[in-house]
């Protein structure tokens, strides 16, 4: 064989200089749209879980106000581990915005003259409408903070007296706040729950598009396995939004009692 | 037949462009939608006006220069077919056609319905292609290829490079084109050497270019003449991780491409 030097060739901008450091490897991830794709996967599936754990957390209500309130009282006790999920939490949910909103910006920018004739052969709804569920969802997910979690959406009957929709109230243990009656109260208000019924709607939607699509994303999707994981995304989908629903729902007809 | 054409009209890369209508009279129901195209230029040129450009050269669907949006659809409303291969017993006597050029930044229009998609080269350039030794000619089958990777191969070669699949898109992105060329090589083991820098490079390049991202909404494949999958895309997707690992990580000169 020769003993030629090889021949040097020039790095690409965006190829792969290991020896300039992590940051260098990175990079790619979040300035590729294909990187980027895949950091949007994988923070919509971090979100999906959380959902996922937060609807079956609060399914806890069906089992009673003690049942929910211990739940709701556990996770006030986590202290400081609560606060590093719930920044954590928020640093996922503002990434995964504001790539897709990157990227978004990016592909409209990729076709400046629209056609004339608009015409879409098979993409679904869900998939063309992930912009708008998904700031709706934001707007939402914001209402809901407000209203449950830090309780600005008040005041409520507790007990015979009006107090603030965050304060301790629980009939049986003083100390501590009644989840339980807040959720009550706060579904029994046509406005609200309609409100909160119409955004389980959307998340359907943008997590019927968005879950079977990180798999894509994710390279994991194969033309065997395309069908399975649109309907398990689906499912998910279904599920998730069913137990929020069913909450709701429950309080309506008194499933859960007041 | 008797058509209504709205065709775009725009007589160079600067100026400004707009849709025009014209009457297709005696089209017989077995041209080819170029033909039409063709009988109508002559019209034009009889009455002094001048002709509708278009792209187009083999005509018998395996060069990937013909284009156009019929109807807001990339070479028209059959499926897995090129506009050179579209018949107008495909359309019915009285129907009014939207003809466009494909639109993307990255595809700038350089007359009526022509466009210039040498993007795609320079991201061919960019990383599309293998090393070989020179000297002798190779027996043929010396190297073992399995037969599934080889067919997969032939199903990724099977792009024309028409562009289809960006003008379908609704971001006019050009994944599903970058995949199938990634795709053709990377399944073959004459694909192997630059496996990792191919990858990177031609994402790069393709977004360099100015296309926009993949949401995974499949319309490049609905639209694609040879009907390339998805599942290539996700191949690509997992390329690009696996780009990120492995010895490609102490690329220096000695594993460069010579
Ligand atoms: S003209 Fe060659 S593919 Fe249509």
């Amino acid at each position: 064989m020769s003993n030629l030097a090889p021949t040097k060739r020039e790095v690409p901008v965006n190829s792969l200089a290991s020896r300039t450091g992590l940051a260098a490897w990175f990079r790619p991830y979040v300035t590729s749209t294909v990187g980027s794709k895949m950091l949007v996967a994988v923070t919509g599936l971090m979100l999906t879980g959380f959902v996922l754990a937060h609807m079956i957390g609060n399914l806890k209500i069906f089992a009673g106000r003690t049942a929910l309130n211990d739940y709701a009282a556990f996770l006030k006790s986590l202290g400081p581990l609560l606060w590093v999920a719930r920044i954590g939490l928020l640093v996922v949910f503002a990434l995964h915005i504001y790539l897709a909103l990157k990227l978004k910006k990016r592909s409209l920018e990729a076709r400046p003259i629209n056609y004339a004739y608009q015409n879409t052969m098979i993409a679904s709804v869900s998939s063309r409408t992930m912009l708008w569920t998904g700031l709706a969802i934001l707007a939402f997910t914001i209402f809901h903070l407000a209203h449950f979690t830090f309780g600005w959406v008040g005041p409520v009957e507790a007990n015979g007296k009006m107090v603030g929709n965050h304060e301790p109230n629980d009939a049986e243990m003083p100390t501590r706040h009644d989840v339980y009656g807040m959720v009550i109260h706060g579904f029994r208000q046509p406005v609200v729950s309609i409100l909160y019924i119409v955004a389980q709607m959307l998340l359907l939607m943008h997590l019927g598009h968005g879950i079977p699509s990180t798999f894509q994303s994710l390279g994991l999707n194969t033309p065997r396995t395309q069908r399975m994981i649109r309907a398990v995304g689906w499912l998910l989908a279904l599920v998730i939004v069913a137990g929020n629903i069913g909450i709701v729902v429950g309080v309506w007809f008194d499933f859960v009692k007041p | 037949m008797n058509l209504t054409l709205n065709v775009w009209r725009q007589k160079d890369r600067n100026a400004a462009g707009r849709m025009e209508t014209y009457k297709a009279s005696h089209i017989s129901p077995d041209m080819s939608f170029l033909e039409m195209l063709d009988v109508v230029n002559e019209d034009l040129i009889k009455t002094g006006k001048e002709p509708i450009a278009f792209d187009h050269d083999c005509r018998e669907g395996i060069c990937g220069m013909c284009s156009l949006m019929i109807n807001g659809m990339a070479h028209g409303p059959e499926r897995a077919t090129a506009t050179c291969q579209l018949h107008m017993r495909k359309f019915r006597d009285g129907d009014e056609i939207t003809i466009e050029p494909f639109r993307a930044r990255a595809f700038p229009v350089l007359r009526d319905l022509v466009t210039d998609r040498g993007a795609l080269d320079r991201i061919v350039q960019a990383g599309g292609f293998v090393g070989v030794n020179t000297g002798g000619a190779p027996d043929g089958n010396e190297i073992p290829i399995p037969r599934e990777r080889q067919e997969t191969a032939m199903d990724a070669a099977a792009c024309i490079g028409c562009g289809a699949c960006v003008a379908a898109c609704k971001n006019a992105s050009a994944m599903l084109y970058v995949s199938a060329k990634v795709g053709h090589l990377v399944n073959l083991p004459q694909g192997q050497p630059e496996r990792q820098q191919r990858v990177r490079a031609m994402v790069a390049q393709h977004d360099h270019e100015g296309f926009g991202h993949c949401t995974n909404q499949y319309e490049c494949q609905a639209a694609c003449p040879k009907e390339i999958s998805v599942g290539f895309i996700a191949q690509l997707n997992r390329e690009y991780l696996h780009s990120s690992f492995g010895f490609a990580e102490r690329e220096d000169s000695s594993t460069g491409v010579g």
